[in-house]
Parts: structure tokens; C-alpha cells; sequence
């Protein structure tokens, strides 16, 4: 349960350390003008950018968690590891690119340089979508060659780790149809769905990433 | 200023004004409405889990009396009942109920930051619920797993509810964590960004605190539930070995092997901790606020209780394998376990003192939600003081398997938050409907159900001492125990019925307050948080008319000297009235 401990704690820590910084050196008893009190404003940031980042705290969570069961589960007698297919190498440069992409296409976003929207956005679905046949074959060549989900626990937490994740990324990909669709009907301001995509996308990929070297180290 | 955005720019939250019964009542995006929504359908199975309760006792205080009460079904009685409790009412009360009420109004917002979502939350809500309430009819009736659901019993032939009930309430459970996100994921947002002006965190009435943090620890650990949910999903439906060990079962070969019960007892209890405070905290919260407004009196160290809070938030999620000593672990492990139990008794304590601090030399009204706060303060100290025998690896191990157990978590996170939830529908019914509730029946409610519920659970801890065997159909081989103890079991039972009995002078109070009460000033307990200030009352949707309020003060100006009233508005701005300290309330 290490893993999902120190998770937790870094979260649960950077809320305290700005919990405190709003209620240190405060004297809520004393009645004072409103100017005075908005001084403590606690984000600078929209109420759609806080819950994303609040979701995205409850997504790490849950992996973390999965990871620390994976641990515990490792150590006991009957894990054989398993042979990751040579493709995931392959997918993960393709999710690289994909976040590369949204990357690319927020930025134009930014600048308000609309004329790039629709091609970025298509070639971050593309490469997204990719990703995903990529994973989808992957099991296939697992299957292929005997290995089943029931086989052996480390092919249980590789199907399980792989699924969420893939499961996640389908969330990703209704978030950013719409957003897509809303381009194309042309819709005046995108800028922000977009902002919000891309984030989810790199927290996606960091995922990925962590997870691709747990499975291929262990 | 960030965090006036919501509230100053109106187009920030979707206008949603509703236009027809349907819009209004039924898929309504309304605040108010989810949370009495909300509020209905968790009373509702709780309702159910009571009748539950009532099905157990009756074979526990006259056994074998009752021919529909079989051992099988007793333990789907046992489970159903504790599931429903602490998941279906008391979380969905506590933040769908209170919380989708209380956040908006006290903050001095509008709506949830995002009232569709806000409304989806509800309606998958009330999935779950159906998903469990059908588990009880599917062939082989709703599990019997027990409320923990520990492999591998929770999943083998044997135990009730393995072919069907099992899968359903995993199922049901997954969805309720759904619904729970899109729920939390609001009220954080709404507590961060949709204050008014001049609402600082540190002026936040103790009851958004409870709930906030609650939330935050809800976000954070019912993942681990998912977590185990779905892997035992699996274990059950494709037969994966995560939980399951190599077992033979009734002379067969499951095809299980190598799995760790204990890995699931980890993931369960790394929710299944929090989990209680995720029910407390919000009733800390509410108790405080209702023991300040009914005392007159400002609620004593506002800034402890608020760090005490946090504090709790944080070290519940530290100490969740005392509930697995018995389970056998490394000693240190225990050692650890148990010191970071009894550290949580540190805020928890502050938290008992500072409510019985601020009584001391109030002006004490003994208006019915005042005595089920007051109420709750013993209870909760009783429960609290058990658990800490409980926490001690040593103390815990002979009892761990005795009703003393049960005796302890019925009175800190049965009745205590029960009282609570009582204190606080008697204490913003007037606010909730725009009519008083009967001074009287709501007295007899209280004294019958505070009175009823110490008589079933004190004799319980001294059926623990005596080595009564919780979980147990029937006593069985127990020739150790007296047979006094099966007649101290039958006065349990007729206690727990008359306490069942009892809430009907609920019930008929909301009816008759309903129908004939009479209609209710805006704020009757010269309240100062925001949502007694609200131009109607009942508030109408969007809450504050035209005008957003301004706060101008914390929550907790009662009986200010110098000040005509006995207490202050948070809306009262600095100029008008003076504040508490300042004119030396604390002498």
C-alpha cells in the first residue's frame, strides 16, 4: 500500500499546504470590510480548470491504488512475469505523439490561430484512436500466443491496468468529439475545451507511461 | 478575487430556469431539489435497512420463533443492513442531502457550479439504488457476504447470494461510486470557486467544513473501493485469482489459485476507514453549527475546530488496518496501526471538548434540534471512548469477534450521525418547507429515540465482555455464557423495536408540519449564516432574488455586546455592528 500512501500523501499535502496558507495568521472573529477579505482568493484558475484538476486527483488515486495491489499481489509465490508484446513501444510513441499534437493545436488555439484547429484536432483523434487499435491488437497477440487473462496474475493486472486505461482514454475521446464537433460547426470560442483536453491528455500519457514501465520492468 | 467569479458573473452558471412540473421537480437542476431528492431516497432505503435490523433482532432476542427467518436469509439481513446504512443513507444523506442544500446556501452561492451535473449525480444515484433493491429478488436473493464482503467466502457456494446478489451489489456499489464523483467533484468546486464576496474559507460556517473535507476524503478513497470492486468483479466473473486462493470447493476445483484475501481486506479497509469519517465529519460540522445558534454563544475555538477537521481527514487514511488485527499481521504493523488510532483521538477529543466548551455559560435554548446535538455529544463520547480499547492490538483481539464491536461502531457511526441527521432536518425543516414543525412530537421523537437507543447498545457491550459472538445465526456452543445473556438479548430486541416504533412520531411530525403547521418565520432561531437570510422561504430557485449577499463577518456572532440583537447576520456589514472579540465577549 506504499504507493497508494505516498500518492495520497503528496495530494493530500499540497491541500493542506494551501489550507493553511488561507487560514494561518487569520482572525475570523474580527468583522472586516470586503475588500480586505477578498484578498485570499483561492485559485486563479476556472471552476471547470478546479474540477478537471479534482478529477484528475480522484484518477490518480484510483491508479495508484491498483498499483500498490499490484505490488502486494507480485510478491506472492505464483507471479510469472510477463512478456509485453513489442508493439506497446510502438503505441506508446503514438500516445507521445497524439499529446503532441493537442499540444500543438492548443497553442494555435491560444494564439487564436483558428485555421489550424481542424487539422490538429483530426490528427490528435487519429493518433489517439491509433493508440487504442494499437492496444486492442496488442491483446490480440496475446491471446494468439496462449495468454489469457486467467492465465497468471501479473496477465490479470496487465489486462486490468491496460483496460482502465484504455477505458479513460475512451472518456477522453467524447470530451474531444465534442469539442471537435463544436470547431466544425464553428463555434466562437474553443479555446477553453481544448485547454481542458490537453491537460487530460498529458495526465493520460503520464499515466501510460508509469504504467508501461511498471509492466515491462516487473 | 478568483473566487467571487461564479457568483458575480451570472453567466458563468447555466441558466436553467424551470418551466414546467417535470423541470421543477422531477429532472430538476435545482439545488435544493436534488438534495431533497437525494434526502427522500436515502431515507427511503434506509427506511428498508431499518426493517432489516428489525428481521435480526427478532431472531436474536427470540430465536427460532419466526419461521421466516432462516440462517441464510439472517446473514443477507446482516448485510444488506449494514451496507445500506453506511453507503445508500448516511454518505448520501450527509453530501447528496445536507450537502447539495447546505454548500450553495451557506456560501452564498446561486446553484452547484455545475447544476447538470449536479442533477446526473442523483439519477445515477437512484440507479444504484435500484441495482441493490432488485439484488434482494434475483435467484439466490441479495449477498450474504456480510457488509465488508471479504473473499473468499463473498464469492463460494455456501454463503447466500453467491450466483447473482454478489454481482449486483459490486455492480450497484461501482455505480454509487459514479454517482458520488460527479456529486463531490461539485460540491469541491462550489465550496473553491462559488463563494460570495467577502466569504473567505475562514468564514465558512463549520458545517461546509465537515462537508468539504468529507468530500475531499470521499474523492480520494472510495477509488479504493472501486479498485477492489472491480478486481472481485473479475475474480467472480472470469475467475481471475486477485483475491481468490487455490480452494476446493464442495470436493471441486474452482480454478483458483495463489490470490490474497488480505490484499482485499487492505483495499477495503483503505476506504472502509475514511469511510467513517466520511460520515462524520459532516456531522461535526452540522452539530457545531447547531450548538452555536441554540447555546448563543459563538462556537468555541473556531480555527481548532477547523484544523481538527483536517486533521482528522488526513490521519483517517493511516490507521485502516486496525480493523484487520485479527486478520494477523507483523506485531510493529500492529504497533503503528494502533498509535496512529489512538493520535486521531487527539483532534477528535479537541473537537468533544470545544462543543461542551461552547455550552459552558451559554444561553442554552433546549429546542428539539439542540437536544439531538446534545444527544450526540454523549453518544459520541461513548463511542469514541470504546474505540479506544478497540484500537489497542490487545484489547481488540478477544473482543474483535463479540457484539462489544458492535455495541462500539452502532454508537459512534450508527446512532451518533443518526442523531445529527435528525438534529439537522428539525433545524433547517422551517428553512426546508416554510412551516414549524410540532415542538412537542419532536420532543417525545427525541427523548424516545436517544432513551431507546441506549438501552440497545449499552447492555451490548457487556454481552461483548461476556463473549457473545457477533455474526452468529444462533448462540451455537456457548456454554461459557449464562443464560441470563439470551434475556438480556430479548430486552435488546423489544428496545429495538420500540426505537423502530419510535420513528413514526418522525414521520407524522413531517406530515402534520406539512399540512397544518404553521407557517415559519425566515430565520426562527436568529440564525447568522447566510441561508436563514435568503428573501424567501422557502428560497426560490437561485436563492438570493436579484442582489447576491456580501459576508461580512464569520458565522459565530452571537450575543455581541453593544449589539441590540443577540446576533449578527454574516450579511450585516463591519460599520453597522461591531464584532465579537473586539468588544471583549471573552472576558
Amino acid at each position: 500500500m506504499e504507493i497508494g500512501l505516498i500518492t495520497l500523501a503528496i495530494m493530500l499535502g499540497s491541500l493542506l499546504g494551501w489550507l493553511l496558507k488561507q487560514s494561518l495568521n487569520t482572525q475570523p472573529w474580527v468583522a472586516a470590510p470586503v475588500e480586505e477579505a477578498a484578498h485570499q482568493a483561492p485559485f486563479n484558475a476556472n471552476s471547470r480548470l478546479v474540477a478537471l484538476t479534482t478529477f484528475l486527483a480522484v484518477a490518480t488515486s484510483f491508479f495508484a491504488l491498483i498499483l500498490s495491489a499490484y505490488s502486494l499481489r507480485m510478491e506472492l509465490g505464483d507471479w510469472i512475469p510477463l512478456t509485453e508484446p513489442q508493439l506497446l513501444w510502438t503505441n506508446t510513441t503514438v500516445l507521445v505523439l497524439a499529446s503532441i499534437a493537442f499540444q500543438w493545436t492548443r497553442n494555435a488555439a491560444m494564439r487564436g490561430d483558428e485555421a489550424k484547429l481542424k487539422p490538429g484536432l483530426i490528427v490528435t483523434g487519429l493518433l489517439t484512436s491509433a493508440f487504442l487499435i494499437g492496444q486492442y491488437i496488442a491483446w490480440q497477440q496475446l491471446f494468439a500466443s496462449g495468454e489469457f487473462i486467467t492465465s497468471n496474475p501479473s496477465n490479470a493486472f496487465f489486462f486490468l491496468l491496460t483496460g482502465i486505461h484504455g477505458l479513460h482514454i475512451l472518456g477522453g475521446m467524447y470530451v474531444w468529439s465534442r469539442a471537435t464537433l463544436k470547431v466544425f460547426g464553428g463555434a466562437a470560442d474553443v479555446r477553453e475545451s481544448i485547454q481542458l483536453c490537453t491537460i487530460y491528455w498529458h495526465f493520460l500519457l503520464l499515466v501510460w507511461l508509469v504504467l508501461f514501465g511498471l509492466l515491462l520492468s516487473t | 478575487m478568483a473566487y467571487v467569479s461564479i457568483a458575480d458573473r451570472d453567466h458563468d452558471i447555466e441558466h436553467h430556469d424551470p418551466q414546467t412540473f417535470i423541470t421543477k421537480y422531477i429532472w430538476s437542476q435545482d439545488h435544493k431539489v436534488i438534495a431533497l431528492q437525494y434526502a427522500a431516497t436515502a431515507i427511503f432505503v434506509g427506511l428498508i435497512a431499518l426493517g432489516l435490523s428489525v428481521m435480526m433482532r427478532l431472531q436474536l432476542g427470540f430465536p427460532d420463533s419466526f419461521s421466516f427467518i432462516n440462517p441464510e436469509n439472517y446473514y443477507q439481513f446482516v448485510t444488506m443492513h449494514g451496507m445500506i446504512m453506511v453507503i445508500y443513507l448516511l454518505t448520501a444523506l450527509f453530501l447528496g442531502g445536507f450537502g447539495n442544500y447546505l454548500i450553495p446556501l451557506m456560501v452564498g452561492s446561486r446553484d452547484m457550479v455545475f447544476p447538470f451535473l449536479n442533477m446526473l449525480s442523483y439519477w445515477v444515484y437512484l440507479l444504484s439504488v435500484i441495482i441493490l433493491i432488485v439484488s434482494f429478488f434475483v435467484p439466490g436473493g441479495a449477498t450474504g457476504a456480510g457488509w465488508t464482503l471479504y473473499p473468499p467466502q463473498a464469492i463460494m457456494p455456501g454463503t447466500p447470494g453467491t450466483d447473482w446478489g454478489i454481482l449486483l451489489m459490486l455492480l450497484s456499489l461501482v455505480v454509487f461510486i459514479v454517482a458520488f464523483t460527479m456529486g463531490g467533484l461539485n460540491y469541491v468546486t462550489t465550496v473553491l470557486q462559488a463563494r460570495c464576496r467577502g466569504m473567505t474559507l475562514m468564514r465558512m460556517p463549520l458545517s461546509v467544513w465537515g462537508i468539504f473535507i468529507a468530500t475531499i476524503l470521499g474523492l480520494l478513497a472510495f477509488p479504493a473501493l472501486l479498485v477492489s470492486g472491480i478486481m472481485m468483479l473479475l475474480d467472480k466473473a472470469v475467475h481471475t485469482s486477485f483475491f481468490m486462493p487455490a480452494i476446493s470447493s464442495m470436493g471441486a476445483d474452482p480454478g483458483y489459485s495463489g490470490g490474497s484475501p488480505v490484499l482485499f481486506q487492505h483495499l477495503f479497509w483503505f476506504f472502509g476507514h475514511p469511510e467513517v469519517y466520511i460520515v462524520a465529519l459532516p456531522a461535526f460540522g452540522i452539530v457545531s453549527d447547531v450548538l452555536s445558534t441554540h447555546a448563543r454563544k459563538n462556537i468555541f475555538g473556531y480555527r481548532m475546530m477547523v484544523w481538527a477537521i483536517i486533521a482528522i481527514g488526513g490521519l483517517s487514511f493511516v490507521v485502516w488496518a486496525h480493523h484487520m488485527y485479527v486478520s494477523g499481521m507483523n506485531p510493529y504493523f500492529g504497533f503503528f496501526f494502533a498509535t496512529t488510532t489512538l493520535i486521531i483521538a487527539v483532534p477528535t477529543a479537541l473537537k468533544v471538548y470545544n462543543w461542551v466548551l461552547t455550552l459552558w455559560e451559554g444561553n442554552i435554548h433546549l429546542r428539539v434540534p439542540m437536544l439531538f446535538a446534545i444527544g450526540f455529544i454523549f453518544t459520541f463520547i461513548h463511542g469514541g471512548l470504546t474505540g479506544l480499547f478497540l484500537g489497542n492490538v490487545t484489547i481488540d483481539l478477544p473482543l474483535s469477534d463479540t457484539y462489544f464491536v458492535v455495541a462500539h461502531f452502532h454508537m459512534v457511526m450508527g446512532v451518533s450521525p443518526v442523531l445529527v441527521v435528525f438534529a439537522a432536518i428539525y433545524h433547517w425543516w422551517p428553512k426546508i418547507s416554510g412551516r414549524m414543525f410540532n415542538e412537542k412530537l419532536g420532543k417525545w421523537h427525541f427523548w424516545t429515540t436517544f432513551l431507546g437507543t441506549y438501552s440497545i447498545y449499552l447492555p451490548m457491550h457487556y454481552l461483548g465482555f461476556q463473549g457473545v459472538p457477533r455474526r452468529y445465526f444462533a448462540m451455537g456452543n456457548t456454554d461459557f455464557l449464562p443464560a441470563s445473556a439470551q434475556d438480556l438479548n430479548a430486552v435488546i430486541t423489544i428496545s429495538a423495536l420500540f426505537v423502530a416504533v419510535a420513528q413514526i412520531l418522525f414521520f407524522a411530525n413531517i406530515i402534520w408540519s406539512l399540512r397544518k403547521g404553521p407557517k415559519a418565520d425566515p430565520n426562527p432561531w436568529d440564525a447568522t449564516t447566510l441561508e436563514w437570510q435568503t428573501p424567501d422561504t422557502p428560497p426560490k430557485h437561485g436563492n438570493w432574488g436579484h442582489d447576491l449577499p456580501e459576508c461580512h463577518r464569520w458565522a459565530y456572532d452571537y450575543s455581541v455586546p453593544g449589539y441590540e440583537d443577540d446576533f449578527i447576520p454574516q450579511n450585516v456589514p463591519a460599520d453597522t455592528a461591531p464584532a465579537g472579540r473586539d468588544h471583549g465577549v471573552e472576558h
